[in-house]
């Protein structure tokens, strides 16, 4: 049997096991497996590829695997579960700059060969195979420089707020139609001398785009463009696919791809928001037109802040019977997960019936907070997403907002002239108590007062989220002591 | 022809890819986020094909290793982490007997 077709059932069965692996990752009793499937799946696609009559020199390829492997390893190793999502934005920056080096590198073939031999070995067309050639810079490109600022922004390098300058939508338009214009040169004639003048206009233009694409887009946005990236990142490798014609790349890829769209279009639902609201609208850094848009509903808006102390917040947990947690992104910050789950686990011990209340966005990407409460130990079964937990609300005696804000700010519901109107909540406000921990007394992510806040029935716990707790879980000790 | 094929690809692979992802529970959504990230990787085929090239030129070595590298990061980084994570979700009996289990 000729090699070429060997490699190919192998890619056949790692794409089978690609399917099977993520089809299994959307399960909580498989997903262990699934991933795991995923990664032999690789590892097939990976050893066939070697044997690929197009590879001649080992050397390099060796060096780049082990590297590759070695900071893999030990990022993998180190990073903290309260990092996951600067984590999950660098490797991802990683992938996409790794297609847009392929798509450089195969233009360079591509130079060097000429195109009669170069499509000898891959399918194609000049026009088609430049264009391709194309979208893989310019994603890959997109991909890497959009990662790589929401990691700065994720890990704090850089402010979360948006950063948005005058005539920044105009800047990008033309970065847009530059790249358009250069990329549609370069497809039909790669190989003009202004064919690679255009090549360089896309690859430049490109990574400034990922840049200036994320950089209006603030903290609390973060889980869509996480998932968009995350997507992009697909899509590039299966457009690197069509470059060297590899049915593995673009089926793999294309998964990555579509997924990365469902989990964006779900997290955009969440906020009741278009993709393009998120993208474009530059959202909390309007916080002074929409502080007097919200002037208007100044009227229920009264009310104070009362707030309550570690031991007074002790008295009420200790009588509660039904008890919700709502985590946010300030849990992630305080680093308050085991605590929490301690002080949950004391609840239970004093008969009360315990949930966490998640809403889909709370955190800095899809699914944050499950995360950080799993490390914590917290067992799934008391998770709770946010449509089963609403109709409940009334019936719960206290609701503990840990570091969360828009989430379950009553605005979205209530008031039209909020920029957050329309987005789904948990309605913490319908429980009959509700103490909310907060650092200090400001806004939220978002720039929005929150009137939970103000609600009767609301007592502000303010300090460290971590400190604060420890002080309620001393008290249920030397209750459980005496 | 082989272009219409590749397209035909394309084009299944986009709808299965939407039928797998749509009823994901919430809770997965990181480990399917970081997962699927971890796939994406696979341009390290790619990146193997195009530093594996002798096309006489250094520039597609350094890019092709440059490649290879990021993308075995990718790779790698990927699955282990999404691994942990995985490892943490416990049901209830589970997480009670043993606190510390990391990696």
């Amino acid at each position: 049997m000729k090699p070429e077709i060997l490699i190919n059932l192998v890619y056949i069965v790692a794409s089978v096991l690609f399917i099977l692996g993520l089809k299994m990752l959307g399960r909580q009793a498989t997903a262990r497996r699934g991933n795991a499937l995923s990664a032999v799946a690789m590892l097939l696609a990976t050893v066939a590829t070697l044997f690929d009559h197009n590879v001649v020199s080992y050397t390099w390829i060796i060096v780049g695997l082990v590297v590759g492997t070695v900071i893999g390893v030990v990022c993998a190793r180190i990073v903290k579960m309260t990092s996951m999502p600067e984590m999950v934005a660098l490797l991802n920056g990683f992938g996409g700059l790794a297609s847009l080096l392929v798509g450089w590198a195969e233009y360079g073939k591509i130079r060097a060969f000429g195109w009669e031999r170069y499509l000898g070995e891959f399918a194609g067309t000049p026009v088609f195979t430049a264009s391709v050639i194309f979208l893989t810079v310019l994603i890959g490109g997109i991909t890497f420089t959009g990662s790589i600022y929401a990691f700065a922004k994720l890990a704090e390098w850089l402010p979360g707020r948006p950063s948005v300058f005058r005539g920044q939508h105009l800047a990008n338009g033309a970065l847009v139609i530059l790249v358009l214009v250069a990329g549609v040169g370069f497809s039909f004639d790669a190989l003009a001398p202004l064919g690679g003048l255009a090549f360089w206009v896309v690859l430049l233009a490109s990574l400034v785009l990922g840049w200036t694409f994320v950089m209006p887009i603030g903290g609390g946005d973060m889980p869509v463009v996480i998932s968009l990236l995350n997507s992009l990142s697909g899509l590039a490798a299966c457009a690197a696919g069509f470059v060297i014609a590899n049915n593995v790349l673009i089926v793999a890829g294309c998964l990555v791809g579509t997924s990365g769209v469902i989990l964006t279009a779900i997290m955009c639902k969440a906020m009741n928001r278009s993709l393009a609201g998120v993208l474009f609208s530059g959202f909390g850094a309007a916080a002074p037109g929409a502080a007097t848009a919200s002037a208007a509903g100044e009227g229920e808006m009264q009310g104070e802040l009362k707030p309550i102390s570690a031991e007074d917040t002790f008295s009420v947990l200790e009588a509660a019977r039904q008890v919700v947690f709502i985590p946010g992104y300030g849990m992630a910050v305080a680093q308050a997960q085991h605590v929490v789950r301690e002080l949950a686990e004391m609840l239970e011990s004093n008969g009360a019936e315990v949930r966490f209340a998640i809403h889909p966005v709370a955190g800095r990407m899809p699914g944050h907070m499950n995360v950080l409460l799993a490390e914590a130990n917290v067992p799934y079964e008391q998770l709770v997403e946010m449509d089963a937990i609403n109709p409940l609300m009334a019936s719960m005696d206290v609701a503990v907002v840990i570091g969360a804000n828009d989430v379950v700010n009553p605005a979205a519901a209530r008031d039209r002239a909020s920029p957050i109107y329309g987005m789904p909540i948990i309605n913490a406000h319908e429980a009959r108590t509700v103490i909310c921990l907060k650092r200090g007394k400001g806004a939220g992510f978002s720039g929005l007062e929150n009137q939970l806040f103000l609600l009767p029935n609301t007592r502000m716990l303010y300090g460290d989220a971590k400190g604060t707790l420890q002080s309620v879980v001393a008290e249920f000790k030397a209750l459980a002591a005496s | 022809m082989e272009l219409i094929l590749l397209l035909f690809i394309f084009a299944l692979a986009a709808f299965l890819g939407f039928e797998l992802i749509a009823k994901v529970p919430s809770q997965l959504h990181t480990p399917l986020m970081s997962g699927s990230n971890a796939v994406s990787g696979i341009t390290v085929v790619g990146a193997i094909i195009a530093a594996g090239t002798d096309d006489g030129s250094w520039l597609t070595t350094v890019l092709g290793t440059a490649a290879v590298i990021l993308a075995m990061v990718n790779v790698v980084g990927g699955y282990l982490v999404t691994d942990r994570m995985l490892g943490m979700f416990k049901k209830k009996e589970a997480s009670a007997g043993k606190k510390e289990d990391r990696v």
